[in-house]
């Protein structure tokens, strides 16, 4: 196995075009544990978690949108600024691992190993956000919905490296939930994020609970009939047949870490006290 | 094989390493820095636990060329001879570790939030913890000893 540590983006996306075939290394902490194991045996391993150019982040307050650069780390995230900006993601980035794990791990590692059960993706599909990809030949910007095609399967074409993640950001209410058999270093068994938009759209999304993260249409319309914004209420009643509704839409097995039944109750649980956080009046 | 320059425990160190040595291997084969422990090799338990730059990061899912350039501090930084550092006495003195497996992992993490000079919740230092698995102490100790240092201080 050969490691090289670009000192460019440039460099990187050279030698990932010359050998398509390199595993893409960030923080290391899904990757370094399938190399331990012996799971992969990649080649050729390319590092990139120390680019200056993936280590940035840009707050646009005209456009009200965060690029996050895909280098930066759940620790980052876990600070203030991002916790005003984007509330759901930072919460879900204190969930990731313990400090140890996302002193390493990055938003671009999460979103590339795409695995259903990624706390940091469902903020990215509830923020309908945008994964920018590059490669050697050029550069193209993916919905996060169409970027993860499967459980760790993605759009991401040989040769494309992902540079950033851009997200918009919301003044109402956001928050992520997760249940797992502990609080640390622990994949989840269900997770769900919910937002409010800034045209008063409540959005919801699943995570561990499908093979890809699970934006729940139905939930979201069934909430704009029965909110009330301006009070900040929704009644327990309505919250609990969100929770129903947002279950029926889960696409749950049973699997060594969990069940099926058992996961979509949780979805069930947790999107109703998601809903209520937001709404806590009536 | 490529070679390395980097700073373990304030000395710098010139190496000549295979791309797939894990920094863990390095430290304790290479620089037979052996209070460094391996506990899973999966990331899960901590006892592996190092400061690179500062920050506590798991040296089993760390390539030792990832540090070219980098400082290190490793359990083997604290104690000065025979004399323990602050850190160590707390663990010590209240109690907080048994066999000692996990004890260099909890130490280093320890260090880091130590650093932060400020005092903390004891749920707090739970979670700060939460990286550093232990199957003797049951905890209750090891945050007897971490409230206790974070309320004396570094200095000895």
């Amino acid at each position: 196995m050969s490691v090289l540590i670009p000192a460019t983006l440039a460099q990187a996306l050279s030698a990932l075009d010359d050998a398509p075939s390199s595993m893409v290394l960030a923080g290391g902490t899904d990757a370094m544990v399938e190399i331990n194991g012996g799971h992969r045996r990649p080649d050729s391993v390319i590092a990139v978690g120390r680019l200056a150019e993936l280590r940035t982040w840009t707050h646009d307050v005209i456009s009200a949108t965060l690029r996050i650069g895909a280098a930066v780390t759940y620790a980052e995230l876990e600070a203030d600024q991002f916790r005003r900006w984007v509330p759901a993601l930072s919460q879900a980035a204190r969930t990731v691992g313990s400090p140890q794990i996302r002193h390493a791990a990055t938003l671009g590692g999460n979103v590339a190993t795409c695995s259903p059960a990624g706390d940091g993706l469902p903020a990215l599909s509830a923020l309908d956000a945008i994964v920018h990809l590059v490669s050697i030949t050029g550069q193209r910007s993916v919905p996060f919905a169409e970027f993860m095609v499967g459980p760790k399967r993605t759009s991401l074409r040989p040769g494309e490296l992902i540079e950033a993640i851009t997200v918009p950001v919301f003044a109402g209410w956001q928050g992520y939930a997760k249940v797992g058999v502990r609080n640390a270093m622990v994949i989840s068994n269900a997770g769900a994020c919910l937002a409010v938009d800034d045209e008063g759209g409540v959005r919801l999304a699943l995570g561990s609970v499908g093979p890809t993260i699970i934006r729940c249409s139905q939930a979201e319309a069934f909430a704009a009939t029965v909110v009330d914004h301006g009070q900040r209420a929704v009644s327990e009643a309505d919250a609990v047949e969100f929770g129903r509704v947002a279950a029926s839409e889960a696409r749950p097995i049973d699997d060594h870490r969990s069940t099926a039944d058992y996961r979509r109750h949780a979805i069930a649980v947790l999107s109703r006290r998601l809903l209520r956080r937001a709404f806590p009046n009536g | 094989m490529r070679e390395i320059n980097l700073v373990i425990n304030g000395s710098d160190v010139q190496a000549t390493v295979a791309d797939r040595l894990l920094l863990s291997d390095f430290i304790r084969d290479d620089q037979r820095l052996t209070g460094t422990h391996v506990g899973c090799e999966h990331g899960y338990c901590g006892s592996c636990t190092v400061l690179l730059d500062g920050a506590s990061v798991r040296s089993c899912l760390t390539l030792a060329v990832q540090t070219d350039g980098h400082v290190i501090e490793t359990v083997e930084s604290l104690a000065v001879g025979a004399d323990l550092h602050p850190i160590q006495e707390a663990f010590r003195s209240n109690h907080g570790l048994q066999c000692g497996f996990c004890t260099p992992g909890l130490l280093m993490t320890t260090l880091e939030l130590a650093r932060e000079n400020r005092d903390c919740s004891r749920d707090e230092i739970r979670e700060r913890l939460a990286g550093n698995l232990c199957r003797c102490t049951g905890y209750h100790q090891i945050v007897d000893a971490v409230q206790a240092v974070l309320r004396t201080g570094l200095s000895r």
